[in-house]
């Protein structure tokens, strides 16, 4: 497992426990005032029984976007929820380690606030079958939002920042479901930028899209970076090599890399990085 | 018997017949009992409507009975069951609801009291409705009426059969049927639903209300007209509870007591003087129990159908 | 956060031409006094819908209850048993709760209720086992669409209404076919008891049939049998336990059951074996004379008692139907 401090010592040829020194300089690292957005602190995560996360530790700047690769399995969805504390959905779960996200520890913070401050994009799109305006609104009238006027000028707002309003400013009292699927997760992306997250997690958010709706999705993701911190779950490793700034490398659920984009798709430093990328094993 | 033993029997015939036709006159013998079940309901229901039909009238469903039930119509039955109903559903639909919500989002699988709800829900089911009107009888008239009277320093009031305590013993037996369609509702609602309103920071409650009620409402719909189908029809639980064979006044108060369709079809049958001059109140009172509740039925199983079909063509 | 997110709106501003919110703006919703109310307000509602749970539970233990509390002098009232008590009801072979000097035997309605139960079910399991094998086997798509509305249009009629029509119009069909001597006998009320309960019996079963795997079929089928032999030797046995608890829960109800036989057994406490004399059932003694018993003698204490004794049985009952349902589910799906 790699940090990023970079150390004058030749790396392990294969993932191991962390050294504990590693583990101290990534808790040092976390607890700093500084400038990470999210920092993963020896997290480790089972259902049950089965071990889905091992002992990673992370962190991830802010206004960033962060790729999270790896083969099917691996826990790249796990980790992601991890943050949002979705996983909590499913009975029986259990963890270890600390994740911080900006001045909250993700397990005693109050579960709604850090679900408003991390927001969450599936892949596939879910809008709710209601109508448009509705959709985008809903989380503002949780918060407890009535004023009509400002709904509608946040709604319009948020509708802009995801590249949707124009194709939809004429019929915002229509159904949602009457959308494209590029349309829908667009809204989707609407819908959780209206309650002002700090951190986007999305989970392989154009895997269900076709290209032309991907490409669309992949600018808004690069555009929105400059205001969020952005986490992408991705199977496409030209995807990740498209719009990350920072990789990270997933396998049976332990974080085998974690590097600037270009430095891990050009010269790994792992071997098993590099037999993932070459495609040596999916 | 065996199809081996009836083969063995019907040999010599199927030596002359046919090989097949031990087998084949078996699966003929179901066909005849589809049969007859179609049969027999069309002739139950024709009979009813054809003698039945003739006496709906508009004054027959809009005036008192009389002359001893031999003339007049039923509207007193008509609005009596109608209250009856209205106020069972009211009691009713916020428990089962709010019971098969407990049920779907907060309850845990192995907790005790979990367990506790689901058995005490299939065996509401099974309790023979006459057990029902015992408990009305023995709980709701005896101990809650009389303990409200002396409380209230009343005589006899609550403590006697009337529409209230009639209505919600009617509730308590179709409380199981509303929790298993609410719930049963509740689980078509795909999890994407929860989980994009839990991600925006709704709370729990906040989920219910505004994305799993609203798409589970047809579901609950559902279960409301069934229990009031059933609310309808069941005569056993209101027996003692509250149903009387002939007022003079319509049920304004809780504590009235009242006409209904069920109770009025089954004293007319069997403590009726004059069977043959009753005859055209009597088939026209169970023309319109059938058609109520049929209609009821009918529009249950079209809503679930629509419900099913919408699932299907979502997936 | 705040902080440094005014300085991102700066930075933001410049390249981006589309309209900006005003970060921050929402702490009016986020703040800790109103997380604490939404924290109480969920618990509150948590609380509630508890409450509404436990209504099935408190139901259920209200009707045991007060059930037995009205019965409870039969067991235990030295006053009550002096007329009516377990001895009393077994020593004689009389029911007659009203008259001079009250019997209380209640071997006529045992009889009366097994009669009954015995006619109900020798109808209604083969009709509607056999119509379910046609539905789930044999049926081609579009009868199989007309019967089950069908059924269920049986399964809407009101117990009350089946009463009447065995009362008014089957008496006397089966009267003039089986010469009884009484018009409203046990056959005249099995066979519309049957005929309210063929569509538990049905539903369940065609739903335990359907659900044996296609599997099954297929192989028979390539075996070369044919589809009766398929529907008979394979099918039906494998759905055995959800046809078992169908008939189960069928026998259950036929057990409870009211209307049907109080408006066309005859009422009459006699002790014989013939199916077409007059019976009187448990259900039917207790539904005809409550109205005019009464409250607190010992007849009406009986009359909790003959209910509470039909409580415990449909319970049993209904225990075993769910235990075959439990087997059903374990070897379907074990399959």
């Amino acid at each position: 497992m790699v940090t990023d401090t970079p150390t004058a010592d030749p790396m392990p040829p294969t993932a191991a426990s962390p050294p504990p020194s590693a583990v101290a300089d990534a808790v040092a690292a976390a607890t700093r005032p500084g400038p990470a957005m999210l920092s993963v602190t020896d997290f480790s995560l089972s259902y049950g029984a089965h071990p889905a996360l091992k002992h990673v530790t992370l962190e991830v700047p802010p206004h960033s976007v962060t790729a999270i690769i790896g083969p099917s399995g691996c826990g790249k969805s796990t980790l992601l929820r991890a943050f949002n504390r979705m996983n909590d959905l499913i009975p029986g779960v259990r963890t270890e380690g600390a994740i911080r996200v900006a001045e909250l520890d993700v397990r005693t913070a109050d579960v709604v606030e850090l679900r408003r401050r991390v927001g969450m994009v599936f892949q596939r799109p879910n809008p709710f079958p209601k109508s448009i305006y509705e959709n985008v609104a809903f989380g503002l009238r949780m918060l407890g939002l009535r004023d009509r006027g400002e709904l509608e000028a946040r709604v319009e707002a948020s509708l802009r920042h995801a590249a949707l309003w124009d194709e939809v400013r004429d019929r915002l009292g229509r159904s949602a479901l009457q959308l494209s699927g590029g349309q829908q997760q667009r809204l989707c992306i609407a819908r959780c930028l209206a309650v002002e997250p700090e951190v986007i997690l999305m989970d392989e958010p154009a895997s269900a899209l076709d290209p032309t709706a991907t490409a669309r999705i992949e600018e808004l993701v690069m555009d929105l970076k400059t205001t969020y911190t952005i986490l992408v779950v991705t199977h496409n490793m030209q995807q990740a090599a498209r719009i990350s700034d920072r990789t990270a490398f997933l396998l049976s659920g332990e974080l085998i890399e974690h590097d600037e984009t270009g430095r891990l798709f050009t010269s790994p430093r792992q071997k098993l990085t590099e037999d993932y990328i070459t495609g040596r094993f999916g | 018997m065996t199809t081996e033993a009836i083969g063995t029997l019907l040999r010599p015939l199927t030596k002359t017949l046919g090989r097949d036709w031990a087998g084949k006159s078996l699966q003929w013998l179901t066909a005849l009992a589809a049969l007859l079940i179609v049969a027999m309901v069309a002739v139950i229901l024709g009979h009813i409507a054809w003698f039945g039909a003739p006496t709906l009238t508009w004054e027959f469903l809009s005036t008192a009975p009389r002359q001893g039930m031999t003339a007049g119509g039923i509207f007193p039955a008509i609005f009596g069951t109608a209250a009856l109903v209205i106020i069972m559903v009211v009691a009713l639909i916020p428990f089962g609801v709010g019971a098969a919500i407990y049920l779907h989002e907060y309850a845990r699988p192995d907790a005790w009291f979990t367990r506790a709800i689901r058995f005490s829900v299939n065996n509401l089911a099974g309790v023979p409705s006459i057990v029902f009107g015992l408990f009305g009888l023995g709980f709701f008239i005896q101990f809650l009426g009389r303990n409200i009277d002396r409380a209230m320093g009343l005589d006899v009031v609550w403590g006697q059969p009337a529409l209230i305590w009639a209505a919600l013993t009617l509730a308590l037996l179709n409380l199981p049927v509303v929790i298993v369609t609410a719930e049963e509702a509740l689980r078509t609602v795909p999890r994407e639903m929860r989980e994009a309103s839990l991600a925006l920071g709704a709370t729990r409650w906040q989920t219910i209300r505004n994305v799993l009620l609203p798409q589970a409402m047809p579901g609950i719909l559902t279960g409301a007209i069934l229990s009031v189908a059933r609310g309808a029809g069941e005569v056993a639980p209101i027996l003692f509870t509250g149903a009387a064979y002939y007022l003079p006044y319509l049920p304004t108060r809780p504590t009235d007591q009242f006409m209904e369709l069920g109770y009025h079809i089954y004293v007319l049958s069997t403590q009726s003087p004059d069977i043959d001059a009753t005859k055209p109140l009597l088939y026209g009172t169970v023309m319109v129990l059938l058609l109520l509740t049929m209609l009821l039925n009918l529009t249950a199983i079209l809503l679930r159908s629509r419900m099913r079909a919408r699932l299907a063509g979502r997936t | 956060m705040a902080p440094s997110s005014g300085s991102t709106v700066a930075a933001v501003a410049a390249p981006l031409p589309r309209a900006e919110f005003q970060p921050g703006a929402l702490a009016p919703y986020t703040g800790a006094a109103r997380r604490r109310s939404r924290r109480v307000r969920e618990a509150v509602i948590a609380g509630v819908l508890r409450v509404c749970a436990f209504s099935a539970v408190a139901g259920l233990l209200l009707i045991v209850v007060f059930v037995l509390r009205e019965a409870m002098p039969v067991l235990f009232d030295a006053a009550t048993r002096k007329e009516a008590s377990l001895r009393a009801y077994f020593a004689t072979s009389m029911w007659q709760p009203v008259g001079d000097i009250p019997k209380y035997g209640i071997l006529p309605l045992l009889v009366g209720t097994l009669k009954v139960v015995v006619a109900a079910m020798t109808f209604a399991i083969p009709v509607g086992v056999m119509a379910a094998v046609f539905a789930s086997e044999f049926a081609p798509a579009r009868i199989r669409e007309m019967l089950k509305p069908a059924v269920e249009m049986l399964a809407g009629i009101p117990s009350v209404v089946l009463g009447f029509f065995a009362l008014i119009v089957m008496a006397s069909w089966v009267q003039s076919v089986t010469g009884a001597h009484s018009r409203l006998n046990a056959v005249n009320a099995g066979l519309a008891l049957g005929l309210g309960i063929i569509p538990t019996i049905f539903t369940v079963s065609e739903d335990a049939l359907r659900a044996v795997p296609r599997s099954y079929r297929e192989a028979s089928l390539a075996l070369g049998a044919s589809r009766w032999a398929t529907a008979w030797h394979v099918t039906l046995p494998a759905a055995g336990a959800g046809v078992a608890a169908g008939i189960l829960l069928g026998l259950a109800r036929a057990v409870g059951e009211t209307m049907i036989v109080l408006m066309a057994s005859g009422n009459a406490a006699i002790v014989s074996g013939d199916l077409l004399d007059s019976v009187r059932t448990l259900s039917a003694s207790i539904a005809a004379e409550l109205a005019e018993v009464v409250v607190g003698s010992p007849h009406y204490s009986t009359l909790f008692f003959l209910g509470a004794v039909l409580f415990a049985a449909t319970f049993i009952i209904n225990v075993f139907a769910g235990l075959f349902v439990e087997r059903l589910r374990k070897r379907l799906a074990g399959a």
